[in-house]
């Protein structure tokens, strides 16, 4: 048996529960399935018309439905799916008895578009003005809408139904929000204050208004037809990545703990870091600095040299920018490995899940670990020469993996890193 | 694990409706001054923002522009902490600083948003007139100017504070968690200096819209936050950005910084409010996790003027009738987010100036307290939800 705790003497921590939902199902099993057979789960949209609009795919999972519509309630039940998965693997406490704190990575939260027309209908006149709204907005008629617009809404949900303990974090790193939550989680372990975290990303956020504003920042992909082709991760062809919504859960605990209650171990949590850029909102520095110091971080914290890295879980976002840094990055932490390394990307298939990305590719890096085999990057048929990863191409391939790095690089100049193995380390 | 290390609070950055920086703030609480305006969104109030050169802190036009006045006043507020601390420009601390940010959003771009309500509803329109009118009128950097993680960003573009960067969000709740995770962090020894804080422009009337949906709107007049009642509750927002630097002692030590006080502890709840007594329950149980040494010390409030949630929070302050309290929402509104980084600081100011500022309550509640306080609790119970503690102290030579 291994020592319970690491080589810088930190509780270990284990991942002993996991769930998940995106655009290809719902569910670990469905989703490795899918994932490994290289399907995309990109689509048209249907949820609202798509004319006038210059991306009119995403990664929407339609086949969950809330009422009334909202993205936070869709959001919210994402999340909820994805914790029931995790926790009913996990098998921890009672049922609404969580054993530890929450932290759930969610996107930042406004009133939505059908509300407010919804509201400004009720005003019953033409030619209106804001003063309006705000004179009938209150009373207790719309009283539902605070509730729903408050950005700890989801979380005090989620803490309400799983009873988890103590004040609910909500956070949002932007693109690297789902590995900070399991940041947050393992921090927690290792400083001893809780046994157990439930770590939860999601995003639902498919909506007009947000697909709009992605594409205003020429972000997304236009490459609509067909939509399954949109996302070319590491591709010379890419222009941009491709909206989508699901979640990913993870119970975490330490190893002690896990193994005290004679819970599955699913993995290792053995390193994370994140390292800010400060270099633009929007563009990572071009010397590459903060990705690079993100990376070293991470595997210093995992006391692992890059050497011993078998995959990387990319981030892998199709953006021309985000993949040529991401490339960048990575050849200068690990040289000449960096060609052959299997770097692949899940977005390929998932499109960039936003908020939940970063807890839902450490799950399919988990199960990477699990089933010995890497997700391919599909829609690979025009090779970028500036960047020579062997991303897998098209099909997923058996391997040998004993530890992986899964990257999240995000708007405002966040970057996260995770590393994750089979075993303690 | 091992010991736990002392933290101290070395930068207080401050911009509100009194004015910026330490001093202002101190003078405007002694002279029991109160900036509100109960014109530009009657029947409402709002503390607006003082008047304020941006420039002092965010050097370049480009930098403002692209940030909407919540986020310029965060940014500057953060900068007044990193002077206050004598880090500004010190790229070796700056490079491995901690950033915890409690965060909303920005403004939405209100004439956008009416002009498109209006021809929606005049023109009976379908989803697709919504597609044509965003594509067309939304700003594209107005994006970047609301994002939650935004404000962390351009304290990071503007400031260079790029160790680690995190954005808490969840009204209230987010700023007593952003200064419980910061100091746990440093306690445990995994950081060794964070910047926390959040900021909130009240002057926005989509935030009024937000809270009158639940009629959470103070109308009918301003009135002092212990002069509220059942008839007449609810909070004015307020403006203001609320910066700490926070590090262990022998960081602190090592480079000379002085303290204003030492963070010895934040504990955190999230009551069901959905029973009647559920606030005060939840703060009655968090008060024996501080470590209070004395009853007839100083407390410093965030209390909305919420009827349900403040009187309960006043049910519980009664149980411990020697302490000195003092409530922020009286003089600044209610800052939501800023509500608990603004007790923290106001409670580090009055420590280092050996004072508590004077009451400012007609009703008699908070009571004059003369001796130089060496511990000062400080309380935040959201409007809707989240309660938090804190116990800052005076620092043993």
């Amino acid at each position: 048996m291994a020592p319970p705790r690491d080589k810088f003497g930190r509780p270990i921590v284990v991942v002993t529960g996991m769930g998940i939902v995106t655009s290809l199902g719902a569910g670990k099993a469905d989703n490795w399935a899918k994932l490994t057979a290289g399907e995309s789960g990109i689509r048209t949209v249907t949820r609202f018309p798509i004319d006038g609009l210059k991306t009119t795919m995403a990664g929407t999972v339609d086949f969950v439905t809330v009422e009334p519509s909202s993205s936070t309630g869709l959001t919210e039940r994402l999340a909820e799916i994805a914790t029931e998965e995790a926790l009913e693997q996990s098998g921890i406490g009672r049922k609404g008895d969580f054993p530890g704190p929450l932290f759930l990575a969610v996107a930042p939260v406004e009133t939505e578009w059908p509300q407010r027309l919804e509201v400004a209908r009720a005003i019953g006149k033409s030619d209106f003005e804001v003063q309006d709204i705000l004179k009938i907005s209150g009373g207790g008629k719309f009283a539902p809408y605070h509730h729903r617009f408050m950005f700890g809404s989801v979380a005090s949900y989620l803490a309400e139904t799983f009873g988890t303990k103590g004040s609910p974090i909500s956070l949002s790193t932007a693109c690297a929000s789902g590995a900070t939550a399991i940041q947050l989680g393992v921090e927690a372990i290792r400083r001893g204050e809780a046994d157990a975290t439930l770590c939860v990303a999601t995003d639902g956020s498919v909506n007009q208004e947000a697909l709009v504003r992605f594409s205003l920042l020429s972000a997304l992909s236009t490459q609509n037809n067909p939509p399954q082709a949109a996302s070319k991760p590491f591709s010379k062809n890419r222009d941009g990545f491709v909206m989508a919504e699901g979640a990913g859960a993870l119970v975490l605990e330490s190893y002690e703990s896990a193994v005290a209650r004679g819970a599955p171990i699913l993995g290792v949590v053995a390193g994370c870091g994140e390292l800010t850029d400060s270099f633009h909102r929007t563009r990572s520095s071009p010397d590459g600095k903060p990705i690079i110091g993100c990376v070293r971080k991470t595997l210093a914290d995992a006391g692992l040299e890059p050497g011993q890295i078998d995959y990387i879980n990319a981030h892998g976002t199709a953006t021309p920018e985000n993949d040529k840094m991401e490339f960048l990055g990575i050849s200068a932490v690990f040289g000449d490995q960096a060609l052959k390394i299997p770097v692949s990307s899940n977005k390929s298939m998932v499109g960039h899940t936003i908020s939940a990305a970063g807890a839902v590719e450490a799950i399919f890096s988990l199960l990477t670990l699990e089933h010995q085999r890497i997700p391919p990057t599909i829609n690979y048929e025009v090779p970028d020469p500036a960047i020579p990863f062997d991303v897998v191409p098209n099909k997923a391939r058996d391997a040998k993996v004993t530890a992986v790095m899964s990257n999240s690089f995000g708007f405002g100049g966040q970057n996260a890193s995770l590393v994750l193995t089979r075993e303690p380390i | 694990m091992s010991e736990r290390k002392e933290v101290w609070i070395t930068g207080i950055g401050i911009l509100s409706s009194l004015g910026e920086g330490l001093d202002a703030h101190w003078d405007a609480l002694n002279a029991k001054r109160v900036n509100i305006d109960d014109k530009r969104f009657a029947p409402y109030i709002v503390h607006p923002l003082a008047p304020v050169s941006f420039d002092a802190q965010i050097p370049k036009k480009g930098d403002q522009r692209q940030m909407e006045a919540w986020q310029r006043i965060g940014t500057y507020a953060a900068g007044l902490a990193l002077d206050s601390a004598g880090v500004k420009g010190n790229q070796e601390i700056l490079g491995r600083m901690d950033m915890i940010v409690a965060a909303g959003g920005g403004e939405r771009d209100i004439p956008v948003d009416m002009a498109i309500l209006n021809g929606y509803l005049r023109e009976n329109s379908g989803p697709v007139f919504l597609n044509e009118r965003l594509m067309n009128d939304l700003r594209p950097t107005l994006f970047l100017a609301q994002l939650s993680n935004l404000l962390a960003g351009n304290i990071a573009i503007v400031h260079g504070v790029s160790g680690t960067s995190r954005t808490f969000m969840g009204e209230e709740a987010s700023g007593i968690d952003a200064a419980g995770i910061a100091l746990a962090r440093i306690e445990s020894g995994q950081s060794d200096i964070a910047l926390i804080g959040a900021a909130q422009n009240g002057e926005r009337s989509d935030l009024l819209i937000l809270f009158e949906f639940g009629d959470f709107n103070l109308t009918g007049g301003y009135a002092p936050v212990w002069a509220r009642d059942k008839d007449r509750d609810g909070f004015a927002l307020g403006s203001a950005g609320v910066f700490l630097v926070m590090e262990s002692r022998e960081h602190a030590e090592a480079r000379g910084a002085k303290p204003f006080a030492k963070l010895s502890n934040v504990v955190s709840d999230l009551a069901q409010r959905k029973q009647p007594g559920a606030v005060t329950k939840s703060l009655e149980a968090l008060w024996p996790k501080l470590g209070v040494s004395a009853e007839n010390g100083a407390l410093i409030t965030g209390a909305t003027g919420v009827h349900r949630v403040t009187s309960e929070e006043k049910a519980f302050l009664q149980q411990h009738p020697g302490l000195a309290v003092r409530s922020t929402g009286t003089i600044f509104g209610h800052t939501i987010e800023a509500q608990f980084p603004l007790g923290l600081a106001l409670a580090a100011l009055s420590i280092s100036r050996g004072a508590l500022f004077p009451p400012n309550d007609p009703t008699g509640f908070e009571v004059e307290k003369t001796d130089a306080p060496t511990q000062i609790v400080v309380v935040g119970a959201g409007h809707w939800q989240g309660e938090g503690m804190a116990l800052v102290e005076a620092v043993k030579q």
